[in-house]
């Protein structure tokens, strides 16, 4: 596909509550290419999620345009241009692993789905775990289910909000290195929000860190770690020293403050 | 499940023993007023008061076993099809019931999905299906009998709608909580498919409330069958569990009354019981962690 994959343009977006307005997001530019693996970092209170929902359509910017795909986020929506992995698996408790992931496609009429099933479970190492009920399967493992969920229908860009958040940091490494080899498989776009300082260094080709307060973008970083990278890379200079970019990129936003 | 059957025996038998125990001695003060003429001739002392006061015809309170008896002899000593079997009764009653469950809950499944749809429902209906419910259903029961007698439909429907109009209810109110049960997450996650308000309800805010149907069922089995007895009073006590209560008191006759009492708290246990059945089989069949 010719053009970027999302384009923003002094993007903001403002919460009237009942304390005042608050600023999620502050004149946010941000261009993401194709097959680039983008992550927002920052802490809570940045904007990141509420800017990968407005990037879904789940929230409306107040002002500022944004495109995706070159289409408006509704538009992309309504194409079924994006998969989108949230906080928590939300799986469905009644529905087991393979109709878990056979949502989308009842929901879209998509055809094939037992092969589409078939090859997205075997991307997330679950292959044996069709029948199983969520309740059956740990944290992490539900978490697969719910990636391999959200690569069903084959989307090209492929969303992601702290989807590792609440899984120790053990599976959350295994999981790292596995979306990145499905990253590398699958050619896709992938937006990843974190507040992880190495998840986000060792996940992405481009780093965005915000900044609370109005949520703004402060820094963009682009790393040159090879695609086929492995967890040994975070000893490394060139890891620490983008690491260190990070943090420092945080401080000034005077983010560690109050 | 079998250890907890047995460990609720000796208490449930405990407290069964003991209410027996009151309730035959209560019988002596309660009779006093019919028996103690009797008692007096039979020459009194503690033998015949016991005597005379278990074995009136028309107790003011029968004694436990008199009941017993008239309930075995009416649902066993008598074929199922004649007037006199509390069978046949039970029967009139529990398929009015029944039609006015299925009616009740399929009316307030459909309000409930209607409340949960159009936002301006949820303001204007609520407060409708609420105050209908503070209406006392025995003023309400004739006239509803008596109108739709008028226009010519009587027997099963009238009664079943009394049923209806007492067990809508709990269910309206279940399933508005259960249809809004499921996460904002998930409801994010089908708006992310672009799904349609059919699909986001067929395929997540019905299965995320059958849990609390279920519970909404229970409360309704059991007063569909107090509506379809209220149901049968003003009927002219043709036939029925009201039926049967209002010839008895008619004619004094306090036995039948209470067997039929116990013909009705019997037909609700079961009832109730078998909805949790339904449950539990449905739960498994979803799922659900055993």
């Amino acid at each position: 596909m010719a053009g970027p994959v999302i384009t923003a343009r002094d993007l903001s977006l403002t919460f009237e509550t009942a304390d005042g307005p608050v600023y999620a997001l502050s004149n946010v530019q941000l261009d993401v290419e194709e097959g680039e693996f983008v992550s927002f970092i920052g802490p809570s209170g940045c904007g990141k999620t509420t800017l990968l929902r407005v990037i879904a359509d789940l929230e409306q910017a107040t002002s500022g345009t944004i495109t995706v795909n070159g289409m408006t986020p509704d538009q992309a929506r309504r194409a079924r241009a994006y998969g989108y992995v949230f906080q928590a698996p939300a799986l469905f408790a009644w529905r087991t692993v393979e109709k878990n992931v056979a949502l989308p496609l009842e929901v879209m009429g998509v055809a094939d789905a037992a092969s589409r099933i078939k090859r997205n479970l075997e991307l997330v190492n679950l292959l044996g775990f069709e029948k199983k009920y969520p309740w059956q399967l740990s944290g992490g493992m539900q978490q697969r289910v719910s990636i391999a969920r959200a690569l069903a229908f084959d989307p090209k860009l492929l969303l992601m909000d702290e989807p590792f958040g609440a899984l120790d940091e053990i599976v959350r490494d295994k999981l790292n290195q596995q979306l990145l080899s499905l990253w590398d498989a699958t050619k896709k776009t992938v937006i990843f929000v974190t507040h992880s300082i190495q998840e986000a260094v060792f996940l992405s080709t481009k780093i965005v860190v915000m900044s609370p307060r109005p949520g703004r973008i402060i820094d963009v970083i682009e790393t040159k770690f090879p695609r086929g990278r492995t967890l040994d890379i975070r000893e490394t200079p060139e890891f620490l020293k983008v690491a260190h970019r990070v943090r420092e990129g945080l401080r000034a936003g005077r983010s560690y403050e109050d | 499940m079998k250890t907890e059957a047995r460990g609720s025996f000796v208490p449930v038998a405990a407290i069964s023993l003991i209410i027996l125990v009151i309730w035959y001695a209560m019988t002596v003060p309660m009779n006093a007023v019919v028996a103690d003429s009797k008692i007096a001739a039979a020459g009194g002392g503690l033998a015949n008061t016991i005597e005379v006061s278990w074995s009136l015809a028309r107790p003011v309170l029968p004694a436990p076993h008199q009941v017993a008896i008239e309930f075995w002899n009416t649902v066993f000593g008598v074929a199922p099809w004649k007037v006199k079997s509390l069978v046949y009764h039970a029967w009139v009653t529990l398929s009015s019931t029944l039609l006015g469950f299925v009616l009740g809950t399929l009316l307030g499944i459909v309000l409930a999905v209607a409340i949960v749809h159009v936002r301006s429902l949820q303001k204007s209906l609520l407060p409708w299906i609420i105050a209908s419910q503070t209406v006392p259903i025995l003023a309400i029961a004739p006239m509803v009998i008596v109108v739709l007698g008028s226009v010519g439909l009587t027997g099963l429907l009238p009664k079943s709608l009394i049923s209806m109009y007492l067990c809508f209810f709990p269910v309206t109110i279940g399933m508005v909580k259960g249809l809004n049960s499921p996460e904002p997450m998930q409801l994010d996650l089908m708006r992310t498919y672009h799904a349609s308000a059919w699909d986001v309800l067929r395929k997540l805010r019905l299965p995320a409330s059958v849990p609390f149907l279920f519970a909404s069922l229970k409360v309704a089995i059991a007063i569909a069958l107090v509506g379809a007895i209220v149901g049968e009073l003003p009927t002219g006590a043709i036939a029925g569990i009201g039926a049967r209560l209002l010839n008895g008191s008619y004619y004094g006759q306090t036995i039948q009354i209470w067997a039929a009492l116990f013909a009705a708290a019997f037909m609700a246990a079961t009832l109730v019981w078998f909805v949790g059945v339904a449950d539990r089989v449905t739960a498994r069949l979803m799922g659900a962690r055993p």
